[in-house]
């Protein structure tokens, strides 16, 4: 049987887990698992494995107070002001502001009208709970190559969440910021 | 820009009824319906955090976008700063801006179509907030004004958007669509029958916010309540306009069977109190904001009962706004007192009232 995830290697670890009364199953290759965290001796949860959870856990820069790097709002200004700084803030609070939105909110994508020459310009990722939802959703369906997507999504996301506080030393990579420089120049274009 | 310019424009408001009041259109029940859409220019600070010399450019790059707008047709363009007190109380007591508007400075300002349909707000709490307003339940209609509107700025100003998350508000209560509808309801059969606060609490479980007549912490003077949605991410603009709109449906039921009650059980303190309200709307001297309210209120509903006649409902809607104290100290042509205004209050009241009948 062949890996789930790579689709190339032989899968020799195979996890179990109980969703909604049903037994689902997952055959993951060593390499694979070793990337997701999984420790063979240890029982882990599917979803974990895609989240990498299994491993050591990053020391969070939650406690910090985060600013955003387009406007310089720190968190507490958020806190004070109730109001956010700029687009961009609803990036780099994102995880902040998370429970916030799922206390007012009652859903956590956008359906509704979309700007006809949208660009897509500005870029703020989808929330982590969403992506762990839709995550859960697609190991349930047992839709593995879609869960390992959104798996690096989150990934994708948690690194971002970082670069932002160290966004001055990396400066060199300019694609996984938003896509700020362009943006204070290029606003209020006309178009006609 | 001229500075008296905002006072010619604001003396031409007051000689019409406002938007939301237009003569003779509204129901009775249902008074007037409202959308506006909460969005922000991509690339630039949000009002609260923004200098003010961010706000004056982005009001100087929006204004030639705004002031052509096909839909607003040569429209109005008030800057907060030019105005005075008393024209900007007449512009939140007409509801073409809000009472957090009045306090901005430089970079601020209001662009009205001249029938006052359409206001856009620009660097209140969002860059840009549109709203289309008139009287009766007129929701669908409204959204899909203000959509082309929406649609019309769009093609010359890039918003701050993402398809995760939708128009990206300074407020996250906003975010997504940035539609705020909202619905104004004259309700004194529930007031009076005490189930209007029942009403209330069902109301807010589904979702809704109740305000006062004048908005957010304006308590419902002259039983004038305010009904809009509070969620605006995840959900389209139809389905929540078309929920707001049949919940107020329900509650215009309920109004109704709320007077007929009160007629049946209550028939001699209703006649009383119509009585009264008269006795003291043409006869009284001096009238505060809030008795002037509440009378009104019940002239109001004693001719929509047609327990009391020789009056039309758009004349006392018409006194709803003229009495209150911009729209006053316009009309006596000074900024005056609150004594003062009491007296030019139940002056204006009686002679109107008098005139009519």
């Amino acid at each position: 049987m062949l890996c789930q995830v790579c689709g190339k290697k032989e899968a020799t670890v195979h996890l179990t887990q109980m969703l909604n009364d049903e037994v689902r199953k997952m055959h993951l290759c060593e390499q694979c698992a070793e990337a997701g965290g999984i420790d063979v001796n240890v029982p882990a949860s599917m979803t974990n494995f895609l989240l990498g959870l299994g491993a050591p856990k990053k020391t969070k820069a939650e406690s910090v107070n985060r600013a955003c790097p387009q406007c310089g709002m720190h968190f507490s200004d958020f806190k004070k002001l109730s109001r956010l700084g700029c687009q961009d803030c609803y990036a780099a609070f994102a995880e902040e502001l998370e429970p916030l939105l799922n206390g007012m909110q009652k859903g956590a994508r956008h359906v509704g009208k979309k700007p006809e020459h949208y660009a897509g310009a500005v870029n703020v990722p989808p929330s982590m709970a969403s992506l762990k939802k839709v995550l859960d959703e697609a190991v349930a369906s047992e839709n593995y190559e879609e869960a390992a997507r959104i798996r690096d999504q989150i990934h994708e996301a948690e690194t971002r969440a970082t670069g932002i506080l160290a966004s001055a030393k990396r400066s060199g990579e300019a694609g996984s910021a938003p896509a700020a420089a362009e943006n204070t120049n290029g606003s209020n274009k006309e178009r006609r | 820009m001229n500075p008296n310019f905002g006072m010619k424009a604001v003396d031409e408001l007051v000689k019409q009824p406002g938007s939301w009041l237009k003569v003779g259109e509204n129901t009775g029940i249902i008074v007037s319906s409202r959308v506006r859409l909460a969005r922000n220019v991509c690339g630039r600070r949000f009002p609260a955090w923004a200098s003010e010399e961010d706000a004056v450019r982005l009001l100087h790059d929006l204004n030639p976008i705004l002031g052509r707008l096909q839909a607003c047709r040569d429209p109005i363009v008030l800057e907060i700063s030019s105005l005075n007190r008393m024209e900007k109380e007449i512009l939140i007591e007409r509801h073409l801006m809000s009472r957090d508007m009045a306090e901005k400075g430089k970079g601020s300002a209001v662009v009205l179509k001249r029938d006052e349909s359409i206001a856009i707000m620009v660097n209140e709490e969002d860059h840009i907030r549109m709203q289309a307003m008139s009287p009766g339940l007129n929701l669908r209609n409204l959204w899909k004004q203000i959509d082309a509107v929406d649609s019309e700025i769009e093609s010359n100003v890039e918003y701050a958007f993402s398809p995760q998350m939708g128009y990206l508000t300074a407020c996250p209560s906003n975010v997504g669509t940035g539609i705020r509808a909202s619905v104004m309801l004259h309700l004194p059969g529930l007031v009076l029958m005490n189930e209007i606060n029942s009403i209330i609490k069902a109301v807010s479980k589904m979702g809704l916010a109740v305000r006062g007549l004048w908005g957010e912490g304006t308590d419902a003077a002259g039983n004038m309540f305010q009904l809009s949605n509070q969620t605006t991410l995840g959900e389209t603009e139809e389905v929540i306009v078309e929920r707001l709109e049949k919940i107020v449906l329900e509650i215009d039921e309920h109004e109704k069977n709320g007077r007929n009650r009160l007629l049946e059980q209550k028939g001699n303190y209703i006649r009383d109190h119509f009585g009264r309200a008269v006795g003291i709307l043409t006869h009284a001297h001096m009238l505060n904001s809030k008795e002037t309210l509440e009378m009104l209120s019940a002239l109001r509903l004693g001719l929509d009962l047609g327990i009391i006649s020789g009056w039309k409902r758009a004349m006392i809607d018409e006194l709803f706004l003229l009495t209150q104290p911009g729209h006053l100290q316009k009309l006596e042509g000074r900024v005056i007192g609150a004594e003062k205004r009491d007296l030019a209050r139940a002056r204006l009241v009686r002679q109107r009232l008098l005139d009519w009948k």
